[in-house]
C-alpha cells in the first residue's frame, strides 16, 4: 500500500493497491479505492480538512468475501491515532457482514446495497428495483473498465464469452458523478463492446456527498 | 505449428484418447471434444460411457482446479462450452439407448437476478451424472418453482442467486413452501457467490453446495438417503 498524501494515487493504484492514510487529521475516512477519487473532491468542496482517507484496493469487489476482514484489520490499525474512524462502504456483496462488523466495532458505514444506490440515492435506486437487466458503470469504472471488468473475465482473451456473461443483460448505465465528456465517450465505447444498449444518468455523487457532510460535523 | 496440431485424435487409441480429451476440456477446445466424442462412439463406446468417462471426468478435472485456484471463471466456461457441444451428441444418443437415471431436479436463478453461469455449470454436471434437469432459467418468481414442482415432481428443487438483494427470495420460495405443507417433498439446494452454508441453514434448504462438483456430490446422497427412506 503506497502512502502519498497528496496528490491521490492514480486508477491503477486505486484498483489495485490503495493506499495509506496521510496521518493528518482527527476523523479517518475507511474507503474503497472507487471512492477516493469521489471522497477527495467533496472533501476538498466542504474544506474539511480534520478528514483524513485511506483506501483499500477497489478490486477487492471481486472478492467481496475479502471486505470485511480487511476494514476490520484497518479499524484496529488506526483505532488509537484518530478520534473518530468511519467505513466508506455500502454492504458491497458482503450480504450484511460488513453491517455486522461495523457495528460491533461501533463505526459508521454508508448506508445501502451498493454505490450504484447510493449515488443515485437509495429510494430513488430502489424505486426502480425491477431494471435487472442494467448493467452499471459510475466515473470510476467508466475508467477502469478494463482492469475490473474486461480483463478479469477473460474478455481480453476470450471476447467469445460476451454473450454468456452479458447474455442477459440489456443496457450498460453509465452512473455519472461528474460531467465529463470523455468518461461519457469511454462509457458509451465500454457499452458498445458488451453489446449493450447505452444510457448516461447523471447522479453528482449523491448520498455519498451527503454521508460525508454528516460524518464531517460529527 | 505446435505439437499438439499434429495430434490426431483418430489415430490414439481409447485410452489415449480420453486422457486427450480431459486434456482437450481443460483447454475449452471444443471441436477436438466433439469429435473425441464422435470418435469414441463409432468405436462402439455407450453414449453413457462416452459421457462419465470422457466428459463427467475431464469436467471433473476443471473442477478441482476451479476450487485450487488453479483455474479462473473464464477457464472454466470455455471447458463448459466445449463439454456442451459433447452433451449435444450425447443427448439424443442417451434417449435413445437409455441411461441410468438418479433423479431428477428442477432448477432456477430466483426473482430479480438474471445470473445464470453457476447455475447453468450445475445443470450440465448433474445431467452428467445422470440426474434429469428442468432448467427454468433466470428471474422466476415463486409461482413458477410450484408451477414445475407440481408439473414435474422432481426430487431436488435447486435455486441460484448472485446478488445479496436477490438470495433473500429463496426464503420466500421454501416459505411458500412450507405454507402449502409441500416443504419435505423435495430435497431443496441452494447455492450462489454471495451465500454460504449458514444462509442455507438459516433459509430452510437441505444444503448450501459451493459449487456444481459439490451440488452432483450432495444431490446424489441426499437423493440415496430420499430413496432408502423411502423403501425401509
Amino acid at each position: 500500500m503506497s502512502n502519498p498524501a497528496s496528490p491521490l494515487p492514480g486508477a491503477r493504484e486505486l484498483t489495485e493497491e490503495g493506499f495509506a492514510p496521510s496521518g493528518r487529521g482527527r476523523i479517518l475516512l475507511i474507503a474503497c479505492g472507487a471512492l477516493a477519487r469521489e471522497i477527495v473532491a467533496i472533501r476538498a468542496r466542504g474544506g474539511w480538512d480534520q478528514m483524513d482517507l485511506t483506501c483499500l484496493p477497489a478490486i477487492l469487489h471481486n472478492h467481496p468475501e475479502r471486505i470485511t476482514p480487511a476494514i476490520r484489520d484497518l479499524v484496529a490499525r488506526h483505532r488509537e491515532a484518530y478520534e473518530r474512524i468511519f467505513v466508506a462502504y455500502a454492504d458491497c456483496g458482503t450480504g450484511g457482514l460488513l453491517q455486522a462488523a461495523c457495528a460491533e466495532l461501533g463505526v459508521e458505514m454508508i448506508e445501502g446495497p451498493h454505490c450504484y444506490a447510493f449515488f443515485e440515492g437509495n429510494a430513488a435506486f430502489a424505486a426502480h428495483a425491477d431494471e435487472i437487466d442494467a448493467f452499471y458503470l459510475t466515473d470510476f469504472l467508466a475508467r477502469q473498465f478494463d482492469a475490473f471488468v474486461w480483463k478479469p473475465l477473460g474478455l481480453d482473451r476470450h471476447p467469445e464469452l460476451i454473450e454468456m456473461y452479458f447474455g442477459h443483460y440489456r443496457t450498460l448505465v453509465y452512473q455519472a458523478q461528474t460531467d465529463d465528456p470523455e468518461l461519457t465517450e469511454r462509457a458509451r465505447l465500454c457499452a458498445e463492446r458488451l453489446g449493450l444498449v447505452f444510457e448516461r444518468r447523471f447522479t453528482g455523487y449523491g448520498e455519498l456527498a451527503t454521508t460525508l457532510e454528516h460524518w464531517a460535523r460529527a | 505449428m505446435s505439437e499438439e496440431d499434429d495430434i490426431i485424435l483418430s489415430e490414439l487409441d481409447d485410452e489415449e484418447l480420453v486422457q486427450q480429451m480431459f486434456d482437450d476440456l481443460y483447454d475449452g477446445l471444443k471441436e477436438e471434444i466433439e469429435e473425441g466424442v464422435n470418435i469414441l462412439i463409432e468405436r462402439g463406446w455407450e453414449p453413457y460411457r462416452v459421457l462419465t468417462e470422457a466428459l463427467v471426468g475431464g469436467m471433473t478435472i476443471v473442477g478441482a482446479d476451479f476450487r485450487d485456484g488453479i483455474l479462473f471463471v473464464p477457464e472454466v466456461l470455455l471447458a463448459a462450452n466445449a463439454m456442451k457441444g459433447g452433451m449435444a451428441i450425447l443427448k439424443p444418443l442417451l434417449a435413445e439407448t437409455g441411461a441410468p437415471r438418479v433423479g431428477k431436479m428442477v432448477i432456477g436463478t430466483v426473482k430479480g437476478d438474471i445470473h445464470d453461469i453457476g447455475k447453468n455449470l450445475v445443470s450440465m454436471m448433474m445431467e452428467g451424472a445422470g440426474f434429469e434437469v428442468v432448467d427454468l432459467g433466470i428471474n422466476n418468481p415463486v409461482e413458477n418453482y410450484l408451477e414445475a414442482l407440481e408439473k414435474e415432481e422432481p426430487d431436488i428443487l435447486g435455486m441460484s442467486a448472485l446478488l445479496t438483494t436477490t438470495m433473500p427470495y429463496m426464503k420466500v420460495v421454501i416459505d411458500t413452501l412450507i405454507e402449502q405443507g409441500k416443504r419435505d417433498d423435495y430435497i431443496v439446494l441452494v447455492g450462489g457467490a454471495p451465500l454460504n452454508e449458514e444462509f442455507g441453514k438459516a433459509i430452510g434448504a437441505d444444503a448450501y453446495c459451493r459449487d456444481a462438483a459439490v451440488a452432483v456430490e450432495t444431490a446424489k446422497t441426499w437423493v440415496s438417503r430420499k430413496h432408502n427412506r423411502m423403501s425401509a
